[in-house]
C-alpha cells in the first residue's frame, strides 16, 4: 500500500498523488476528521470518565457496574448503519425527540440550527461508541486507585476536589491521555456511521469512494491519502508508548 | 466496606445522563419500530413479526453467531496461550504485543481488506467462498486488541509464575497447568474479551461488505435500505441479541469455566 | 479527664454483628493498643474513630466533643495504613507536606516542620524519593511523619508494621513508641501480635468477637488474663481442666493445692492457668513432691536462652520453659517431675467449651 501511494495512472513513480492529497478538497477532509476525533476524544474521554468513576464507586451497587461494563461492550461496536439509524429515530427531522421538542415544548430544534447531519450531528452520534469505549479502557485505570490514597488524604483534611487535584487525577493522566488517544484513533478511522448519516467529508469516506470506484477510479490517490492517515495514526502511537509507560510505572 | 449505605450524588448525576444519553435512541428506535406501516403511528408489532418470518434474518444471524463463536474459540486458542507464554517467559516482548495490538485497532477496515487479500493469496478456494474462512480471519485480527487487553490485564492480577512453579512442582504438564490452573483462574478476563469479540462480529459491516458475505449485520443494511420501520426492528433486535448473547457467555462463565468454552470451540 | 472516649459502639454488616459494645476510655497522651485476631472488629473500630465508616450505636467523643457525625476529613486525626497509602505521584517530602498544603500553611512554614518530621522518623537522606523507590519500613515512616506533620489530636495506626520484615519491625515499633512519647500524642494502635501490643502500649485491650475481653496495664493482661481467650491469646499459657476439691484442684488424679481454689464451690470446673516459665522442671525421682505431674520429655524446642519442654504423661499435658543450659541435661525422653507453685496460679470458671484460638474466624461480609 505504501508503494502504491507513490506510483501514477501510468504506472511509473511519482510524487502527484501524495502532493494532490495534501490540497484541497482532501485537505478539509483530513481537518475535519481530525477535528471530529478531536472533539469526540475529549468529550467522550471527559465524560467515559466521570461516568466509569460513577460506577465504580465504592458507594453504587454493584450491578451497575456489571451493567454498564456489559453495556459498553455491546455499545462500543454499535456503529454504521444501525446507529445512524437510531439517531435519525430520535433527533431526525421527524425523530421522537424532536417532535417531542416541537410538541410539547414548541421549540423547533431544526429552525434554530441544530441538524444531525452536519459535524456537531455526527460528533454526538460517535459518541455513542466512543463514550463505552473509554469507560472500557479507564476501568482498569480506575481499578488500580487505591482506596488507602483517597482515605489517606481525606484523613489528612482533603476534601473531594483536593484528592482529585493532587493525587487522583496526576496518577491517572497517562491513562486518561492514552486512552483519549485511543479514542482519537478509533474516531478517526470510523467509516460507516458517518457514510449513513451522508456526512461524507471526511478522509474515511472519501478513500472509501476512490477505492471501491464508487465515484472516480483512481486506487493510486486512494492510497495517498490512506498513507495520510497513516501519518497521523502513526503520530498518534507515537504518542501513545510513553504515556502507557508512565501508566504501568505507578500501577506497582 | 460501605461507608454510607447509599449512592453518593455525583455519581448519581453522572450516571443519570449516561443512562438517558444511551437509552434514548434506543428507546426512539423502539417507539419507531412499533409504528405501524399504514399509519405511521404507534402501535403494533406487525414490524417484529415482518423480520421474525423473514427466512434471510435467521439465515444471517445464525451465520453470525457460528462466526463469532468461531472467531472467539480461535482467538482464545491463540492468544490465551500467547499471552500466558508472554507474561512468563519474556515479559520484554510484552509491550511489543501492546503496540501490536493497537494496529488492528485503527487502521481502516478498508485497509485491512487490501492487506488480508495480498495475504491469503495460495490460500484454497473455500477460504474465500464460506465466511469461515477469510471472513473469520479477519475477524480474529480485529478482536485482538480487546482480547489482547483483557487477557493481559488478567494475567496482570494473578501471580504466573508461582502457579505454574506450583503446578508443575506437583507434576503436572504444561497442557495441563494450562487448562487446569491457569484458564479458571484468568476467566473473567477470557469472558470479557469474548464478549467483546461477540460484539465486534455482531456488529462488523464494512469487511463482510467488501467481501460479500451475508452476515448479520450485512441483512440489517438492507433492511435499513428498504423498509423504514422493520429496520428500526431489526436494529433493536440486533442490539438486544448481541446483549443478550453477552449476558448468556456471563452466566456458562460462572457456571463451567472458560476451560468449557474454548474446548467446545475448537472441537 | 478521658480525652478519646468509644462509647457503646456497634456496627453490624448484614446479619454479622462487627462490634457489639466497645467502650474505651483514653486519657491524653496514653498509648491503647487493639489487640486480637482477625475479624475481631479492631480496625473497624479504629476506621469508626477516623471517620472512615459510621456506627450503628454508639459515640465518639475527643477532647469532650462529639465527632461521631463529623466527617473524616474534618476531625484532625492522623492516620498510619497498612500499606500502599503514600500518594505515589508525590515524593516523600511532597507526601509529608500534603497535609499541610490543605490547611494553606506558607511555603517556608510547611518545608520547615516537613524537614523536621523527615529528620525525626530518619529519613532526612531520602526526602526526594518516591514511593517506589523506598522499602517498605522506609515508606512506613514517611506515612507516619506524614500523618504527624499535621500535629494530629489523636493518631491511629491500622497494623502499620505488617508487612514488614521481622527485624524492622522490632526497630520500627520501638521508634514509634519514642516518638509517640516525645511528642505525647495520644494513639490508638491495632495489631495482632501480641508481643508487639504488649511492648510498647500504655494499655492493650484484647478484642474477640466483635468485644472487648479484657483491657488493663501489659503486666496485668499477662499475669492476670480475665478469660479463657486472653489467656491463650497473650503469651503461651498452659490451661489444665480440673475440679475444685477439697485442699484444691483435682487434676491428672492428683490433687494440687492452689491458693485460688479456697473460695470455690467444691465440684465447679476449672481451668488452672500456669505460666510455661513458672513450672520447675527437674528429673523423676519417684518422691512424689506436693504439686507435681510427672511425664516423659516428647519434644524439646529451642528458643534461645531458654527451651520449651513439652511433657505428657498419664493424663498429664504440660509445657515447661527452662533454662537452655538446664535443658541439655533434660533429653527427649527423660522421666520428669514438672512442679507447679501454689501461689500466683489463676484460676478461670470453665463454662462449656474452650474457644479454638488456632482457628481464624471466617470473615464475613467486609
Amino acid at each position: 500500500m505504501l508503494a502504491g501511494a507513490f506510483k501514477g495512472a501510468t504506472g511509473g513513480w511519482t510524487f502527484s498523488n501524495v502532493s494532490t492529497a495534501l490540497h484541497e478538497p482532501y485537505r478539509s477532509a483530513y481537518w475535519n476528521s481530525i477535528e471530529l476525533s478531536l472533539v469526540t476524544s475529549l468529550v467522550g474521554g471527559v465524560t467515559g470518565l466521570a461516568i466509569a468513576y460513577s460506577a465504580i464507586h465504592e458507594r453504587t451497587p454493584r450491578w451497575v457496574r456489571s451493567i454498564l461494563t456489559t453495556f459498553s461492550g455491546v455499545a462500543a461496536n454499535f456503529g454504521g448503519i444501525p446507529l445512524a439509524f437510531a439517531w435519525i429515530a430520535t433527533l431526525g427531522a421527524i425523530g421522537i425527540v424532536t417532535r417531542f421538542f416541537q410538541n410539547q415544548l414548541h421549540y423547533n430544534l431544526y429552525q434554530h440550527g441544530f441538524n444531525l447531519f452536519t459535524k456537531t450531528g455526527v460528533e454526538l452520534v460517535y459518541l455513542y461508541f466512543q463514550l463505552p469505549l473509554m469507560i472500557l479502557v479507564i476501568a482498569p485505570a480506575i481499578d488500580g486507585l487505591k482506596k488507602e490514597w483517597r482515605e489517606a488524604a481525606s484523613n489528612l483534611g482533603a476534601n473531594a476536589w483536593q484528592f482529585w487535584r493532587h493525587v487522583g487525577l496526576p496518577v491517572l493522566t497517562p491513562s486518561i491521555l492514552g486512552a483519549i488517544i485511543l479514542l482519537f484513533g478509533n474516531s478517526f478511522a470510523a467509516y460507516a456511521t458517518a457514510y449513513s448519516l451522508g456526512y461524507s467529508n471526511i478522509i474515511t469516506v472519501t478513500i472509501g469512494q476512490y477505492y471501491t470506484g464508487n465515484v472516480f477510479s483512481n486506487p493510486h490517490l486512494a492510497q495517498a491519502l490512506a498513507l495520510g492517515m497513516f501519518v497521523v495514526l502513526a503520530v498518534m502511537m507515537l504518542l501513545y508508548i510513553p504515556l502507557q509507560r508512565r501508566a504501568a510505572r505507578w500501577a506497582k | 466496606m460501605r461507608t454510607r449505605r447509599f449512592i453518593a450524588p455525583s455519581s448519581l448525576v453522572w450516571l443519570l445522563l449516561g443512562g438517558l444519553y444511551f437509552f434514548i435512541p434506543l428507546l426512539a428506535t423502539l417507539l419507531f419500530s412499533l409504528d405501524s406501516n399504514q399509519t405511521g403511528k404507534c402501535c403494533t408489532l406487525h414490524s417484529y413479526g415482518w423480520v421474525l418470518h423473514n427466512g434471510d434474518f435467521w439465515h444471517s444471524l445464525k451465520i453470525s453467531l457460528f462466526l463469532a463463536l468461531e472467531t472467539i474459540a480461535i482467538s482464545l486458542a491463540i492468544f490465551v496461550p500467547t499471552v500466558y507464554w508472554v507474561h512468563l517467559k519474556v515479559p520484554k516482548l510484552r509491550p511489543l504485543l501492546a503496540f501490536l495490538a493497537l494496529i488492528p485497532f485503527v487502521v481502516p477496515p478498508i485497509v485491512m481488506v487490501v492487506g488480508l487479500l495480498n495475504v491469503y493469496k495460495g490460500a484454497p478456494s473455500w477460504f474465500y467462498d464460506q465466511p469461515w474462512g477469510f471472513l473469520a480471519a479477519a475477524y480474529v485480527i480485529l478482536a485482538f486488541p480487546y482480547m489482547f487487553f483483557s487477557l493481559d490485564a488478567g494475567f496482570r492480577s494473578i501471580d504466573v509464575h508461582t502457579l505454574t512453579e506450583a503446578s508443575q512442582s506437583l507434576g503436572s504438564s504444561w497442557p495441563r497447568t494450562l487448562f487446569t490452573v491457569i484458564l479458571p483462574n484468568i476467566r473473567s478476563a477470557a469472558l470479557a474479551g469474548s464478549f467483546l469479540a461477540l460484539a465486534i462480529v455482531m456488529g462488523e459491516f464494512t469487511i463482510a461488505n467488501l467481501a460479500q458475505f451475508h452476515t448479520f449485520p450485512i441483512f440489517l443494511q438492507y433492511v435499513n435500505e428498504t423498509q423504514a420501520y422493520p429496520a428500526a426492528a431489526v436494529t433493536l433486535m440486533s442490539f438486544c441479541i448481541t446483549w443478550f448473547a453477552m449476558l448468556s457467555l456471563l452466566f456458562v462463565g460462572r457456571k463451567r469455566g472458560a476451560r468449557g468454552a474454548v474446548i467446545a470451540g475448537v472441537r | 479527664m478521658p480525652y478519646l472516649e468509644l462509647q457503646n459502639l456497634h456496627r453490624s454488616f448484614g446479619s454479622h454483628k462487627a462490634l457489639d459494645g466497645i467502650e474505651i476510655s483514653l486519657g491524653e497522651g496514653e498509648f491503647l493498643s487493639l489487640l486480637g485476631p482477625s475479624g475481631c472488629g479492631k480496625t473497624t473500630a479504629l476506621r469508626l474513630v477516623a471517620g472512615f465508616d459510621r456506627p450503628d450505636e454508639g459515640r465518639i467523643v475527643v477532647d469532650g466533643k462529639d465527632v461521631t457525625r463529623v466527617a473524616p476529613n474534618k476531625r484532625d486525626m492522623g492516620m498510619v495504613f497498612q500499606a500502599y497509602s503514600l500518594f505515589p505521584n508525590m515524593t516523600a517530602r511532597q507526601n509529608v507536606a500534603f497535609g499541610l498544603r490543605i490547611r494553606g500553611r506558607k511555603r517556608t512554614d510547611r518545608d520547615t516542620r516537613v524537614v523536621e518530621l523527615l529528620d525525626l522518623v530518619g529519613l532526612s537522606h531520602a526526602v526526594d524519593r518516591y514511593p517506589h523507590q523506598l522499602s517498605g519500613g522506609m515508606q512506613q515512616r514517611v506515612a507516619l511523619a506524614r500523618a504527624l506533620a499535621i500535629e494530629p489530636r489523636v493518631l491511629l495506626l491500622d497494623e502499620p508494621l505488617s508487612a514488614l520484615d521481622a527485624k524492622v519491625r522490632v526497630q520500627l515499633r520501638e521508634e514509634i513508641r519514642r516518638i509517640q512519647l516525645d511528642l505525647g500524642i495520644t494513639t490508638l494502635y491495632v495489631t495482632h501480635d501480641q508481643e508487639e501490643a504488649l511492648s510498647v502500649s500504655d494499655h492493650v485491650a484484647v478484642m474477640y468477637g466483635g468485644r472487648i475481653e479484657q483491657m488493663g496495664s501489659p503486666a496485668e493482661m499477662y499475669s492476670a488474663p480475665a478469660t479463657p481467650f486472653v489467656a491463650e491469646f497473650i503469651g503461651t499459657m498452659n490451661r489444665l481442666e480440673g475440679t475444685v476439691v477439697d485442699g484444691g484442684v483435682e487434676h491428672a488424679g492428683q490433687t494440687l493445692a492452689i491458693e485460688a481454689a479456697r473460695d470455690r464451690p467444691r465440684g465447679s470446673r476449672v481451668l488452672v492457668l500456669v505460666r510455661p516459665e513458672t513450672v520447675e522442671v527437674g528429673p523423676a525421682n519417684g518422691s512424689g513432691a506436693p504439686n507435681t505431674l510427672v511425664g516423659d520429655v516428647v519434644t524439646q524446642t529451642f528458643l534461645g536462652p531458654v527451651t520449651r519442654l513439652k511433657i505428657v504423661g498419664t493424663g498429664v499435658d504440660v509445657i515447661a520453659d527452662v533454662p537452655t543450659q538446664k535443658a541439655l541435661g533434660l533429653p527427649v525422653g527423660t522421666r520428669v517431675a514438672a512442679a507447679l507453685p501454689a501461689e500466683g496460679v489463676r484460676l478461670l470458671d470453665l463454662k462449656g467449651d474452650l474457644p479454638e484460638i488456632a482457628e481464624e474466624p471466617v470473615p464475613a461480609g467486609r
